[in-house]
């Protein structure tokens, strides 16, 4: 294929450019009824008008021209930039442990795509090693890019690749894996891998960042230097989450797969777990538990791997009002479990009811969870909830939506036998259902009071 | 060579290189070291919000003032052209905690880097287009916000958004006409309230708060120049009466080199009056720079050059000095190191009062995160440390006569950077001048900032669109253009407005004003003028602040005018309106003892008054007889007659 030389360029900008023979990387001298600029003609990214040009100027700044603007235009040098991250070779240490980094792409390792005018994620041991040597320190790395999508982009085939990957590398023999993931599914894949690598052996962490690494004050440094330390070196063998604790560089959390929920759309300590404490806090220094019982790490390899997921799962949000067409769509569209994301202590509306029973008797298996986040779903307190059990909605708990919403796919993937299906849903895998809620399970302290605002003073938050 | 004194080598240095007292330089001294400056003008906009949020701006607080605080730590990061930045790298060195101090009533998860910029607000926007065009530049098409590192932590993303609006402009001096390189829109950085050890603790009231910075060519060729300059630029952004006044509202920093140098920035420089001092001390410290290097070079290569270093054990050495015996006490380490063909240098003249070694205790403190007093050399100028340790530290290393020794003292965690520190600085006085942002002392010197960032640490800013601006919204806002700062030096010139007070009027950008009243109320300009320029000026300078508002002063005149009083009275109205910014104009009046009195009544006064004036000395003459009597009808007259007028008269 020939080389791109107007990069990005669509259009009238594009006609422009091809005018004046002026390439992309091209030093250009312009002509405008605004004045002249001069500067280094930069990649437009796809989404942008037709109706600039982009220069780098020489103080290092960009700014676009308007087309129309343009009376002349002259190339006079060219030179390719060659946005890289300094790879350098991952040293080997004897006696540190070996950790697997497996990536799925996200901002955890990124550079800048001119494509989209965005950061796409760039990882070898070598660039992660040029950009956090600290990483060498804490064990032998190897990686893996098993895809590169963005978190969104994150589904059941992914989740089965990266389960059995788990199993392939834990059976070879390593010490921890991590897995380098987007922010905004994170808990789906953590949920996931619970259910499908089950017995660890050795810790499974996932880690993102909320800050992508090409800023000086990204979290995913810290993040990754935490998640290296909780997969060599800590001795918590299940699915964790590693991200920030405070908002602050100070600490993380590690919390289970199957409890934690992505809280705030961009704060760094957006990860909290939900109805009970983290399994445990990281520093760089190693894992602090938290909970006093876990699953501690094992020499042995026999981890159970169950890659198994039906998609024809959904998830409906109850509002005030809700027509019986949402669910009849999706008893039409064949789909074959239902997670109802009920008020209050789990409840949908009356007239809701028929086409309840028709799911039922189609064969769709449903499931009630919360739309409150915190509690349990209470289906006994009143006539709406017997009579929704009764018409086939088995209550689930205190399981998260997300979390339940992963399971039904993942048990559907196994049985469509209803006694089955629901004995796998309600028996917890990893306090995807916990027994008790600890009073320091639900904290969502409220600004304004003295004696928070007290705390939050005293406290990095 | 151990009998060199360092005082006196500090004298005969600063005599070797020539250098002058700035009252004493002439443009012939510039141009020998070839002075060359260009200047940072930064200058916050008067907006309700800040830049990227819907925070407010202008709401500050006190430094120990806060309601969280959040902990950063900052990470170099390649720019867009895959490079790494020399600062980034000499930031994550220093290994700093910095610790942000929020206010929930001036910042939002935005400041603390926890929630991606809005968009860009548009007030701020339009007067930063406005400024632009007023500076002649050319507008561009679209602003792209770009990421400019800063890893000192004084924004907590650890970048600078910033956007520019205009490039290549001109401002026009008495004597020549300057070039413009760009016109910026960024948002403010955090203000510092300490920086001590490994903690930096800022303040994020300032911060995101809209700003403009206006950049010069080195076209500026000695420092009273810069100064004119600076001043011409800030004039013109007040001018369009569109930005912040007060503490801190507008900052320059200065670029300066002489021949043979290299730009270093002075960072952060408050008031203009400082540049030319600064810019003047700053050409000759690199000119002394130079000269050290030439020594150096004449002694021996570079790359035979080989510092030494070694621990030293505290018990067999005898120190007095404070500063070394608490550092002791504490456990820190002493490191002695040897500096091969340094002798002689380390005292020579840098800047008054500071010889070459202020160079790497200043180094030490910022890279090294050592607190001053952090050494002593074997050529201090208050011989701080006997010169028996440093026989003792000779023999040890086996010096030859020509070498020069350091002593440090350091936390252990902090030895490795301070003797890399010391290594690094040593070897750049082999090349001479040293690309460094500076920080400006009161009395004209400077010390060692930060390392100079380069066009390597820019980034595009990726959660941010590209802004186009169509070029029927510029001419729209072309329209709201002040005429030029060169043009109203030259009407109040021609006004016969006096020149001492053009700085006031232009600088408070009291001119619009001063031209309404002109204008609309008749009243001759070189009175108006020196009403400003004087009389305001000096109350202003009494009672600090104006307390009313600037338009009381237009309604006085209008007032007097209406009433057919004459603005002879105005003089003492304006105290009176300080006194009592609230009270009406009539009242003031009275408050005065005012009494309408016809004019004919006065004039039939003259000749009676004169008449009684009897001299009571022989040398009277009559001048004295006309300040007598014009003092005894001055009360009466004042509001009722022109004073120059019945001076005529009584003439």
């Amino acid at each position: 294929m020939s080389e791109d030389f107007f990069q990005g360029y669509k259009g009238e900008a594009l006609a422009k450019l091809q005018q004046y023979n002026v390439r992309v990387w091209g030093s250009a001298e312009v002509e405008t009824t605004r004045g002249h600029f001069s500067g280094t003609v930069l990649p437009r990214a796809e989404n942008d008008d037709s109706k600039h040009i982009v220069l780098k100027i020489p103080t290092g700044y960009n700014v676009g021209i308007d087309i129309d603007t343009i009376t002349d235009m002259k190339e006079v040098g060219y030179k390719k930039a060659n946005y890289k991250i300094p790879e350098k070779e991952f040293p080997r240490t004897p006696g540190l442990p070996h950790v697997k980094l497996l990536g799925t792409g996200g901002t955890i390792a990124s550079r800048l795509d001119y494509r989209t005018g965005a950061v796409i994620p760039a990882f070898s041991p070598g660039e992660l090693y040029g950009s956090v040597p600290e990483l060498a320190d804490i064990c032998n790395l190897d990686t893996e890019k098993i895809f590169a999508v963005f978190s969104e982009n994150m589904g059941p085939k992914q989740y089965v690749a990266l389960a059995k990957k788990i199993g392939e590398e834990i059976e070879k023999g390593i010490d921890g894996i991590v897995i380098g993931h987007g922010t905004d599914t994170l808990h789906h894949t953590g949920a996931a891998l619970t259910f499908m690598c089950q017995n660890l052996p050795v810790p499974v962490v996932l880690v993102g960042s909320q800050r992508s690494s090409d800023r000086p004050s990204s979290d995913a440094a810290l993040n990754l230097m935490h998640a290296m330390t909780a997969a060599g070196h800590g001795n918590i063998a299940e699915v964790l989450v590693c991200m920030f604790g405070p908002t602050s560089d100070e600490y993380g959390f590690l919390h289970k797969g199957t409890r934690v929920r992505k809280m705030h759309s961009s704060y760094r300590s957006t990860f909290r777990t939900i109805g009970d404490t983290p399994v445990a806090r990281i520093t760089r220094k190693g894992v602090e538990p938290i909970k006093e019982e876990f699953n501690p790490r094992r020499t042995d390899r026999n981890v159970k791997i169950i890659p198994t997921f039906d998609d024809r799962v959904a998830m409906l949000y109850y509002y005030p009002g809700m027509k019986p067409d949402m669910l009849h769509s999706i008893i039409d569209n064949g789909y074959k479990g239902v997670v109802w994301v009920g008020t209050g202590l789990g409840h949908i509306n009356k007239e809701m009811y028929p086409a309840v029973e028709r799911a039922t008797a189609e064969g769709v298996h449903q499931y009630m969870t919360l739309q409150t986040i915190w509690g349990y779903v209470h289906m006994f307190v009143y006539d709406t909830g017997r009579d929704m059990m009764a018409k086939g909605i088995v209550p689930c708990g205190n399981m998260l939506p997300e979390v339940a919403f992963i399971k039904l796919g993942w048990a559907l993937g196994q049985t469509h036998d209803p006694e089955e299906v629901k004995r796998l849903m309600l028996t917890p895998i990893n306090d995807d259902i916990t027994d008790r809620e600890p009073y320091n399970g639900y904290l969502v302290y409220q600004g304004g009071s003295p004696e928070v605002e007290e705390f939050i003073k005293k406290v990095h938050k | 060579m151990n009998q060199l004194n360092p005082r006196k080598n500090f004298e005969e240095t600063r005599n070797e290189i020539g250098y002058v007292n700035r009252k004493d330089a002439t443009q012939a001294d510039y141009d020998r070291i070839g002075f060359m400056s260009g200047l940072e003008v930064h200058q916050q906009i008067l907006t309700k919000r800040k830049l990227f949020c819907r925070c407010p701006a202008g709401i500050f607080q006190k430094p120990d003032q806060f309601d969280a605080e959040i902990i950063r730590h900052m990470r170099p990061t390649l720019s867009e052209l895959g490079e790494y930045d020399g600062t980034a790298l000499m930031e994550f060195r220093t290994r700093k905690e910095i610790v942000y101090r929020i206010i929930n009533k001036n910042a939002c998860t935005y400041e603390v880097d926890d929630t991606p910029p809005f968009q860009v607000d548009r007030e701020a926007l339009e007067k930063a287009i406005e400024l632009a065009l007023a500076s002649k530049l050319n507008i561009v098409g679209e602003v792209h916000i770009t990421r400019k590192q800063y890893l000192d932590g004084s924004i907590p993303t650890g970048f600078q958004r910033t956007g520019i609006i205009g490039i290549e402009g001109s401002i026009k001096l008495r004597n020549k006409e300057v070039r413009l390189i760009q016109l910026s829109l960024e948002e403010d950085s955090c203000r510092e309230v300490s920086d001590i050890g490994h903690t930096r603790i800022y303040r994020t009231d300032r911060l995101g708060m809209p700003l403009i910075e206006t950049v010069t060519y080195p076209d500026f060729t000695n420092p009273d120049e810069v100064k004119e300059g600076c001043d011409y630029i800030r004039f013109l952004n007040r001018s369009t009466g569109k930005v912040r006044t007060g503490i801190g509202a507008g900052r320059q920093d200065v670029n300066v080199s002489c021949k043979g140098g290299t730009r270093v920035e002075i960072k952060g420089v408050a008031h203009t009056k400082w540049i030319p001092e600064l810019t003047h001390v700053e050409a000759f410290r690199q000119w002394a720079l130079l000269a050290i290097r030439d020594k150096l070079l004449a002694r021996m290569k570079p790359e035979d050059w080989k510092m030494q270093c070694r621990e030293i054990d505290p018990k067999e050495f005898h120190f007095y000095y404070t500063p070394v015996t608490d550092a002791i006490a504490r456990g820190d380490k002493l490191i002695a190191i040897n500096l091969p063909h340094f002798g002689g240098l380390l005292s020579h003249f840098t800047q008054p009062g500071k010889p070459f070694y202020d160079e790497f205790t200043n180094r030490l403190k910022v890279v090294a995160c050592i607190e001053k007093p952090n050494m002593a050399t074997s050529e201090d100028i208050d011989d701080v440390i006997s010169g028996n340790v440093f026989d003792q530290l000779r023999t040890m290393f086996n010096a030859g006569e020509q070498d020069a020794q350091i002593i440090f003292w350091a936390p252990e965690a902090d030895v490795e950077t301070a003797v890399e520190v010391i290594e690094e600085r040593a070897k750049m006085t082999f090349a001479g001048v040293p690309q460094e942002t500076r920080k400006s002392s009161a009395d004209g010197t400077t010390i060692f900032e930060r390392v100079l960032p380069g066009a390597d640490r820019m980034y595009p800013d990726t959660d941010s669109a590209p802004i186009p601006l169509s070029s029927d919204y510029i001419e729209s806002l072309r329209k709201n253009i002040p005429e030029e700062i060169a043009d109203r030096y030259a009407q109040l010139r021609d006004w016969g407005v006096p020149a001492d007070t053009y700085t006031y009027i232009l600088s408070k950008n009291f001119y619009p004003l001063i031209k309404k009243i002109v204008a609309e109320l008749d009243i001759p300009p070189k009175f108006v003028g020196a009403f400003f320029g004087h009389r305001l000026k000096y109350l202003h300078g009494q009672y600090k602040t104006i307390p009313f508002d600037m338009d009381r002063i237009y309604d006085m005149f209008n007032y007097l005018k209406s009433n057919n009083i004459d603005k002879s009275i105005a003089r003492k109205m304006l105290t009176e309106m300080f006194k009592h910014p609230k009270m009406d104009f009539e009242s003031i009046l009275t408050q005065l003892n005012f009494k309408a009195i016809d004019k004919a009544d006065i004039i039939s006064r003259v000749s009676f008054i004169k008449d009684k004036f009897s001299p009571c000395r022989k040398d009277t003459t009559d001048g004295d007889r006309l300040n007598s009597v014009m003092g005894q009808l001055r009360s009466m007259s004042e509001g009722n007659i022109d004073l120059k007028e019945l001076a005529e008269i009584v003439k």
